[in-house]
């Protein structure tokens, strides 16, 4: 049975992947930046993942205002970086896993999350930012330690999903992967945000309140994010801050309780917020068995009673 | 057509890119993504208004991208992944277009990022609904009170006499 061992919450600011392609890497600025991942990297090299899905939005490089799909999910055997408008990234081609992709995809859209399917795909540095910063820099000719399952989510149009829907689409995700016959071990990224207005008069708003306090949350009571309507993280975050929607996703696909592992958070890249996160599944095992044990640990009515709520919340949404 | 009112307009300083603007300012994202390909920017360089022709532009959108008028250009149905394309076709960074949106200097914009950028206080709402998220009470956070508030308002965006920004000037 393949099984999700973990989720990480990366931004993916595309200034962070043109100081990785000039060689700017050790410049104090981006010094500062780079710094934050030194730990994540070391701790990837030694999970080694079999596959991770990452949950990303394309700026306008291989979607257009054609045809908006508010999730579309990467079956293909390969993903090449997408040209940016000045040639594409140098980074290798990413290695699909179509046989696993395929499989998320017929069980999420029985699960009702009707999904769109791209058997042709290319990946901007929504994705390929956030590889380099978990993976480390690769040569163009090299190879990404694992094969990678891109989801893209629909943030640039308004409205993109809900949280709710984003963090349910995770939980959907979950239950796909637990049903695949092989024994991989998946990891999952959020990407995009923390707080960021790009556009319009109020361009270079960031609210690094709001986003520890959404890292706070996202590790132990993620319940109380998804509740959190686009009116508010377009207020408090940012018009363009909207995309931390997609870390619901990522989240959605964990335990309830989960250890965190590592973050990090920095002013600015660019015009962004950077945050960082990796948050590990307790034990790994079963997700029923997660949940008897937490429910063990956790004698006090107060948090039986919030436990009680987060299952109601799951069942009611299934 | 008037755009029916949303939530989200009471937002200062932000044209969010609905459905409603995504319908409406269809031809200038594809116009704008056409500027991928080398040989669109150079034939759009060689004959702006010809060659903008193409994408079936209002006058006033027309207007306004002949203008570089960012804002403009995202009150028409822009969206800023896309306009941004514009600027780089044009050979500018992004903070530049970042500081003729803001209506500062590059400089200005770029020492506000480093400090840590723009504050949200005072720069939530049109109509003083400045009072933070209550979803942004973490455990245990007590609300600032009005006067810290008030005390915290700076880099506040200033009410613009519309767009009739830098970028007119700058051409």
């Amino acid at each position: 049975m393949a099984k999700i061992i973990a989720g990480i919450g990366s931004s993916h600011v595309p200034a962070i992947g043109a100081a990785i392609d000039n060689g700017k890497t050790e410049e104090p600025y981006w010094k500062r930046v780079f710094s934050g991942f030194e730990k994540s990297q070391e701790w990837m090299r030694e999970t080694k993942p079999d596959v991770a899905i990452v949950v990303y939005n394309d700026h306008a490089s291989a979607f257009s205002v054609e045809m908006i799909p508010t999730f579309a999910l990467g079956c293909a055997p390969e993903f090449p970086p997408a040209d940016e408008g000045w040639g594409p990234r140098p980074v290798p081609v990413a290695e699909g896993h179509p046989a696993l992709a395929s499989h998320i995809a017929q069980s999420c859209i029985l699960d009702e999350f009707d999904l769109t399917i791209c058997n042709k795909m290319e990946i901007d540095h929504g994705m390929t930012v956030p590889m380099n910063l978990l993976f480390g820099k690769i040569e163009k000719d090299g190879h990404w330690p694992c094969p990678v399952i891109p989801l893209a989510v629909n943030v640039v149009m308004y409205p993109p999903p809900t949280g709710h829907r984003c963090f349910m689409l995770g939980r959907a995700i979950r239950k796909a992967v637990e049903s695949f016959p092989d024994d991989l071990r998946v990891v999952i990224f959020g990407t995009g945000g923390l707080s960021h207005q790009i556009s319009g008069p109020r361009a270079g708003l960031i609210n690094s309140k709001w986003d520890k306090n959404f890292l706070d949350n996202l590790s132990k009571d993620p319940q109380k994010l998804v509740k959190i309507p686009h009116l508010d993280y377009m207020r408090e975050a940012g018009a363009e801050g909207i995309e931390m929607v997609m870390w619901l996703v990522m989240r959605g696909a964990l335990d309830d309780k989960v250890d965190e592992v590592y973050r990090f958070y920095t002013v600015p890249a660019s015009n962004t917020a950077v945050g960082h996160i990796i948050l590990k599944n307790k034990a790994s095992g079963a997700r029923s068995s997660a949940r008897k044990a937490s429910a063990k640990h956790k004698p006090a009515a107060k948090h039986k009673r919030a436990a009680a709520r987060a299952k109601s919340a799951v069942r009611r949404s299934r | 057509m008037a755009r029916a009112p949303q939530d989200y307009d009471d937002i200062p300083g932000t044209f969010v890119f609905d459905a409603e603007r995504s319908r409406q300012g269809y031809g200038i994202n594809m116009f704008c993504m056409s500027l991928m390909k080398d040989e669109n920017r150079k034939a759009f360089k060689a004959n702006e208004a010809d060659y903008l022709k193409k994408f079936r532009l209002t006058p006033d959108q027309a207007d306004a991208v002949l203008k570089r008028d960012y804002n403009r250009l995202l009150e028409l149905g822009g969206n800023i992944y896309f306009t941004a394309k514009l600027g780089a076709a044009d050979g500018h960074s992004f903070q530049h277009l970042a500081a003729l949106m803001t209506g500062s200097t590059q400089q200005d914009y770029a020492s506000m990022m480093l400090g840590g950028g723009r504050s949200v206080e005072g720069n939530r709402s049109r109509t003083g609904k400045n009072a933070p998220s209550k979803f942004l009470s973490a455990a245990g956070a007590k609300k600032p009170t009005a006067a810290k508030l008030k005390a915290k308002a700076k880099s506040k965006i200033k009410p613009k006499a519309k767009s009739k920004s830098k970028s007119a000037k700058r051409k």
